[in-house]
C-alpha cells in the first residue's frame, strides 16, 4: 500500500516538454500513406462508374454522358476502396484530411477544364 | 424502511460517454434496483448487409465500433472466408494478429484512462491517453487510419508492414512499456485507488457462468475464457497466448486483468513480428458466398461472435453480431443492486461498455 506512486511521473512531467503540439504554429505532419482524402485525376478517367459502384458510402457519382465525376466529401469514409477499384488508376489517396467545410456540398469535376467547379 | 427514489443515470453522463440509460432505484444512498434501457444509437448496420456487396461490407462492419474496429472487420472476413473456403496467406494472418493486439492495447489504455478519470485522477487519465496516442500513431503509419483502419479484406489484408516499420513499432512499444511501468503502481498499489476498486462489484465464478459474461469480466473472476485460444489468425502459432486471470472478481481484479493484458499484447506482437513469414498478403477471391458460418474473435472487451449467411449472390442474406458488451450487461445489472450510488460509475466502467457496438 502506498500513496506517492505518481510522484516520479509528475516530477518528470514538470521538467519535460509538453506532449502536445503548439498548433497552429506547429502543424501535425501526416504519415506518408495516411488515408485523408480522395484525389481525382481526370486525364485518364473513362467514366466507367466502377468507383461509384464500389463505394460503400455512396459518396461518388459518375455521369458517363456529361463526363462528370463528383464526390460528396463529407460522405466519404476514406476507405480507399474506390482507389483499388479504378481500372485506370486515376484515383489516389492524399494524407491530409478534408478541409473544414461550411456546406456538405458535392464537388464536381467536369471534363472541360473551364467548367470545373472545384471548390 | 426509507423512502425510495429514482435517479436517472445516462444516456448523457459525465463519466461515461456511452448512451446507456439506467433508472437507479435508491433507498437512501443504496441502489436496490437498476432498470436499463438501450437503443439510443441503433444504426441498422446488420440490415445494411443486404444492400452492400459482401466485399464492401467489411468497411461497414468495421464501423460497428470505433475501438474494436479491426476485430469487427477481421471477424466478418473470417466468417466469409470460411464460407467460401478461402485460405488466407500466413503473412496476412500474422498481420491481422499484430493489428488486433495493437487494437487491444489502444482499447485497454483508453479504458485505464477512463477509469482514472472516473475515480477523479485527471493527470493519470492524461498519462494513459498520452501512451495511447503512440499506438494510434502506429496505426496511422501502418494502416493509414487512426481508429478505422480499412486494412482487412476478404482474402487477406490490404497493406503490409515493412521490416523497418516493424522495428519502429517494437521500439515504440518498448517506450510504452517503460512509461507504463512508471505509473502502473498507481492502479494496483495506491490507497485511494484501491479504496474505490477493492471489493466493489464482486462477481463470483458461478455467477459469471450463470450470466454468460465474457472477456476481462469473466477472467477477473477466475474463468479461463479467451477466444484467442481457438487459434484463429496466427494465435495458434504464438505461445504467449495464455488467458490472464485474476480470482477476486471485483473491480480491482478486472482492472488488473486489463493492465496485465497490455504487457501480454506487447509480448504477442513481438513474438508475431519475429516469426512472421515473408510472402503474399492476400489471395484473389472469386465467386460469391453460399452457406452460413459463425466466427468468434476475442475483442478487447471479450468474445464477439459473427453469424454470416450467404445465398450465392454478392449480397449476403443475414449478418448478426453478438458483441461482448451485450453479454456483459447481465453481469453489470447483477452487480448494481446493493451498491452505493457513488460506485455506480465505477461498476458501469469495469465492464468496459461499448453501447454503440451493442446496438449496431
Ligand atoms: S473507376 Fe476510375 S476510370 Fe472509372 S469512373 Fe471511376 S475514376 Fe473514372
Ligand atoms: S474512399 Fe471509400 S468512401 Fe471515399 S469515395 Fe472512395 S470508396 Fe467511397
Amino acid at each position: 500500500m502506498g500513496f506517492a506512486e505518481f510522484t516520479k511521473t509528475a516530477v518528470r512531467n514538470l521538467f519535460s516538454k509538453p506532449a502536445t503540439k503548439n498548433y497552429p504554429k506547429v502543424k501535425k505532419e501526416f504519415f506518408e500513406n495516411a488515408r485523408g482524402h480522395v484525389i481525382f485525376d481526370e486525364t485518364d478517367c473513362i467514366y466507367c462508374s466502377l468507383c461509384a459502384r464500389k463505394c460503400p458510402a455512396d459518396a461518388i457519382k459518375v455521369d458517363r454522358n456529361a463526363k462528370t465525376w463528383s464526390i460528396v466529401r463529407a460522405g466519404c469514409v476514406q476507405c480507399s476502396n474506390c482507389v483499388d477499384a479504378c481500372p485506370k488508376k486515376c484515383l489516389s489517396m492524399g494524407p491530409e484530411y478534408t478541409p473544414v467545410m461550411t456546406e456538405k456540398g458535392c464537388e464536381t469535376y467536369a471534363r472541360v477544364p473551364d467548367n470545373t467547379e472545384d471548390n | 424502511m426509507s423512502r425510495r427514489s429514482i435517479v436517472p443515470f445516462g444516456p448523457q453522463h459525465p463519466v461515461l460517454p456511452e448512451p446507456i440509460h439506467l433508472d437507479l432505484v435508491l433507498e437512501d444512498e443504496r441502489v436496490v434496483e437498476a432498470i436499463p434501457s438501450i437503443g439510443f444509437v441503433h444504426r441498422g448496420l446488420e440490415k445494411l448487409v443486404e444492400k452492400r456487396e459482401y466485399t464492401e461490407y467489411v468497411y461497414v462492419a468495421e464501423r460497428i465500433c470505433g475501438i474494436c474496429s479491426f476485430q469487427h472487420g477481421s471477424g466478418y472476413c473470417q466468417a466469409v472466408e470460411a464460407i467460401m473456403n478461402v485460405e488466407i496467406p500466413p503473412r496476412a494472418e500474422f498481420l491481422r494478429t499484430i493489428w488486433a493486439e495493437l487494437s487491444r492495447m489502444h482499447s485497454h489504455l483508453l479504458w485505464l484512462g477512463l477509469l482514472a478519470d472516473a475515480f477523479g485522477f485527471e493527470s493519470l487519465f492524461m498519462q494513459c491517453w498520452r501512451l495511447r496516442e503512440r499506438v494510434l500513431d502506429i496505426f496511422e503509419m501502418t494502416t493509414g487510419g487512426r481508429v478505422i483502419f480499412s486494412v482487412c479484406k476478404v482474402g487477406g489484408v490490404r497493406r503490409d508492414i515493412s521490416s523497418d516499420d516493424m522495428k519502429r513499432i517494437i521500439t515504440v512499444l518498448d517506450t510504452i512499456v517503460a512509461d507504463l511501468k512508471d505509473f502502473e503502481r498507481v492502479f494496483f498499489d495506491n490507497n485511494t485507488v484501491k479504496s474505490r476498486l477493492c471489493g466493489v462489484g464482486v462477481l463470483s465464478k458461478e455467477k459469471i457462468l450463470e450470466l454468460g459474461a465474457v472477456g476481462p469480466v469473466a477472467r477477473g473472476s477466475g474463468i479461463k475464457l479467451d477466444m484467442r485460444k481457438l487459434g484463429y489468425a496466427a494465435y495458434d502459432k504464438i505461445p504467449q497466448v495464455e488467458p490472464i486471470i485474476e480470482t477476486a472478481g471485483d473491480c480491482y481484479a478486472r482492472c488488473l486483468v486489463r493492465l496485465r493484458e497490455l504487457y501480454q499484447s506487447v509480448e504477442i506482437i513481438k513474438a508475431a513480428a519475429s516469426t512472421m513469414p515473408e510472402g503474399e498478403i492476400s489471395v484473389k477471391v472469386t465467386g460469391n458466398p453460399n452457406g452460413e458460418f459463425f466466427s468468434r474473435v476475442e475483442q478487447p472487451r471479450g468474445e464477439a461472435s459473427y453469424y454470416v449467411r450467404g445465398n450465392g449472390t454478392k449480397f449476403l442474406e443475414r449478418f448478426r453480431v453478438r458483441t461482448p458488451t451485450f453479454a456483459n450487461l447481465g453481469a453489470l445489472l447483477a452487480t448494481l443492486p446493493g451498491c452505493d450510488l457513488a460506485d455506480v460509475p465505477m461498476l458501469v466502467l469495469t465492464i468496459d461498455p461499448c453501447i454503440s457496438c451493442t446496438e449496431r
